[in-house]
């Protein structure tokens, strides 16, 4: 890993408590902190007040169909990956109203909502979900047509990261190359160090904003041992992923294979279920559903998060594009990973293995573009 | 304007519970606009004032089950404009359909004093299987948001939005942590139509399926995730013979692991 250099060179140290003043900060300027805790068996993402509601002393096992939680022997604040949760559920809301319409006098008024801005602080974001807000970014407020909701969730996000100091059974961000050091992105990066009976994080500024607001926090200035500790513990991270995707080509493999076996083969275990594009962190599909009232004049137009899973996602006048679960997980994984590049210059896939843990029966994206890309492999040197 | 006249609504009974037809007088809210919408013409549950048919709308509840009920569907969609079923009675047959994969005629004597009273079908069928429907609401019971949507899609001469999709879809989108994954909990939602709101998983529990199957449900993969839980044969025939046993994926998938 080859993180760019952070713009304020020094780090600093705090200690758990100046960590919670660190949120007290951010929430007195009236930001809405957002952070890890624990709910309903896992970690997830909602309200935090303070370092209190963070999973202290908890870690994850995943693997394939299957999350648990475990207790660690220590009381680590961040010392798991990451759960069912992303942050895309904040900027890219599961179901929004669009507009409203009422017919009076035989006219057909639209009511716009109107929506105030947000002021969300994200705490504890990771590397892998850093790319994938730079992804979702391109998607939703780069292209010709901004998407203003988007926008407006986006704008104010002050961005507190997390190092990965440990790495998950389905990770492979460092295949990926987006993880597990957080490089860009945020406003200010944490790397939690437990280390002989100390507790603290090193601190690294990403912005103007994040340097301001760690002048408000009582800090110490970290040594340069300090760091050289803390940036060990994410490189040794970096070489226990669960996962990896040989990525080296795969764009033109995937196109070369576009009616290889193994898409028979995962349909028979597919569920279509939609649970991995639900939990991917750049997967941005919608549709929008039109609700009137039973007397007619009133109406709403809804937006709700969408997936190439559904057979009505693809209906053009008539049928379906794809209405097999060969065809919808081919689109799926083809789009992830090859036709992403092609359309946004990015690979769809930061590798954080939420749709590998979160499928119910845990088929595995780097399984199925293994044996893709052996088959070649195989073939050409038979033949 | 000109006074418009309002829809006749009917509301019919078959071999059912009863529970369906009692979500729409559980409307409350939405109840004072139904009845503002539309004339209830027909509707026992609710009034004994019947107005003769023909009618715009019959909303059908529950199953074929006996010779006369299967007369008596004919008659109902002779004087109906649209027939709608509701429940998974009059969808799929209903939990009463678990007669379907036994001998009825062997239950009879254990149940009723006097058989030769009892006139019966073998099988407990859904209500397309005799006449045409013009839409199919699904749910046990069904869903009475849904049932509004209907209803109000219907009036105002456009489609119902009633996702086809599964139940892990609501799932995610309201948050809820999959109980599968995170716990180990068999459940059915991967191929269950959508349409409660992911009611069960969000209070830890498994999908039970009361909505039957959604569109394209891989239920052998389904069964083969279940085994993978610990969950035996015996237990895989029961968890899709419920209220759906009798819709087409689920009693296959049921007989498939019947031996």
């Amino acid at each position: 890993m080859t993180p760019k250099a952070p713009r304020f060179n020094n780090c600093a140290v705090l200690s758990p408590q100046q960590l919670d003043q660190l949120l007290q900060v951010l929430i007195k300027r009236d930001y809405e902190v957002l952070g890890p805790t624990i709910r309903e068996g896992a970690v997830v993402y909602d309200h935090v007040d303070s370092t209190k509601d963070l999973p202290a002393g908890w870690t994850d096992e995943q693997a394939g169909g299957k999350y648990r939680l475990k207790r660690r022997e220590d009381d680590a604040l961040f010392g798991f990956v990451v759960g069912p949760h992303s942050w895309k559920k904040y900027v890219f809301p599961p179901a929004m109203r669009l507009w409203q319409a009422h017919r009076s006098d035989g006219l057909f008024q639209i009511v716009p909502e109107t929506r105030k801005a947000t002021k969300f602080a994200f705490i504890g974001v990771r590397a892998c979900e850093l790319h994938a807000l730079s992804i979702q970014d391109k998607v939703f407020l780069k292209g010709p047509y901004v998407d203003t909701v988007y926008k407006l969730h986006r704008e104010n996000i002050f961005i507190v990261a997390v190092d990965c100091v440990q790495a998950g059974g389905t990770c492979f961000c460092a295949s990926m190359n987006t993880g597990p050091k957080a490089a860009a992105g945020f406003d200010v990066a944490l790397t939690e160090v437990l280390h002989e009976g100390r507790h603290h994080f090193i601190v690294r500024m990403g912005t103007k904003a994040g340097a301001d607001l760690m002048s408000q926090v009582p800090h110490e200035e970290a040594t340069a041992a300090d760091v050289e500790f803390a940036e060990n513990l994410v490189a040794e991270a970096a070489k226990h992923m669960g996962r990896s995707l040989d990525v080296n080509g795969i764009k033109e493999i995937l196109y070369r294979n576009i009616e290889h076996v193994r898409w028979d083969q995962v349909a028979d275990r597919c569920l279509s279920c939609s649970n991995c594009t639900m939990v991917c962190p750049t997967c941005f599909c919608s549709t929008v559903e039109d609700l009137t009232d039973l007397s007619g004049q009133q109406a709403e137009r809804w937006r709700k998060w969408d997936s190439c899973f559904t057979t009505d996602f693809s209906y053009i006048h008539g049928s379906s594009v794809r209405s097999t679960p060969r065809s919808k997980y081919r689109q799926w994984m083809m789009h992830k990973l090859a036709y992403w590049i092609d359309q946004f210059g990015t690979s769809g896939c930061v590798g954080c293995g939420r749709c590998i843990t979160w499928c119910p029966v845990g088929i595995d994206i780097t399984e199925e573009a293994r044996v893709i890309r052996e088959g070649e492999t195989l073939a050409s040197a038979a033949g | 304007m000109a006074a418009v006249r309002k829809p006749k609504i009917a509301v019919w009974k078959f071999a059912s519970c009863d529970g369906c037809q009692l979500s729409l007088l559980d409307c409350e809210d939405e109840l004072l606009s139904i009845v503002g919408a539309v004339e209830i013409a027909s509707f026992p549950e609710a009034t004994r004032a019947v107005v003769k048919g023909p009618y715009d709308i019959s909303l059908v509840e529950g199953s074929i089950t006996t010779p006369h009920d299967e007369e008596r569907i004919h008659t109902i969609r002779r004087s109906s404009k649209l027939l709608i079923t509701i429940g998974a009675c009059a969808t799929s047959g209903g939990i009463q359909a678990l007669r379907n994969f036994k001998n009825v005629a062997d239950f009879i004597p254990m149940v009723y004093a006097k058989p030769e009273y009892i006139e019966t079908l073998s099988k407990s069928t859904p209500i397309n299987d005799h006449v045409f429907v013009d839409f199919q609401l699904r749910g046990c019971p069904i869903n009475k948001l849904q049932l509004v949507e209907v209803l109000n899609a219907f009036l105002n001469r456009r489609k119902p939005v009633t996702p086809a999709h599964g139940v892990c879809m609501e799932c995610k989108r309201r948050g809820t942590v999959c109980v599968m994954v995170a716990n180990g909990t068999p459940c059915l939602g991967p191929v269950t139509l959508a349409g409660c709101g992911a009611l069960c998983p969000a209070y830890d529990r498994g999908c039970y399926g009361c909505f039957g199957p959604k569109e394209t449900p891989n239920t052998t993969s389904m069964s083969a995730g279940w085994t993978a839980l610990g969950v035996t044969e015996p237990e895989l025939v029961r968890a899709f013979r419920s209220f759906n046993a009798y819709a087409e994926a689920f009693r296959k998938e049921s007989e498939a692991h019947e031996r």
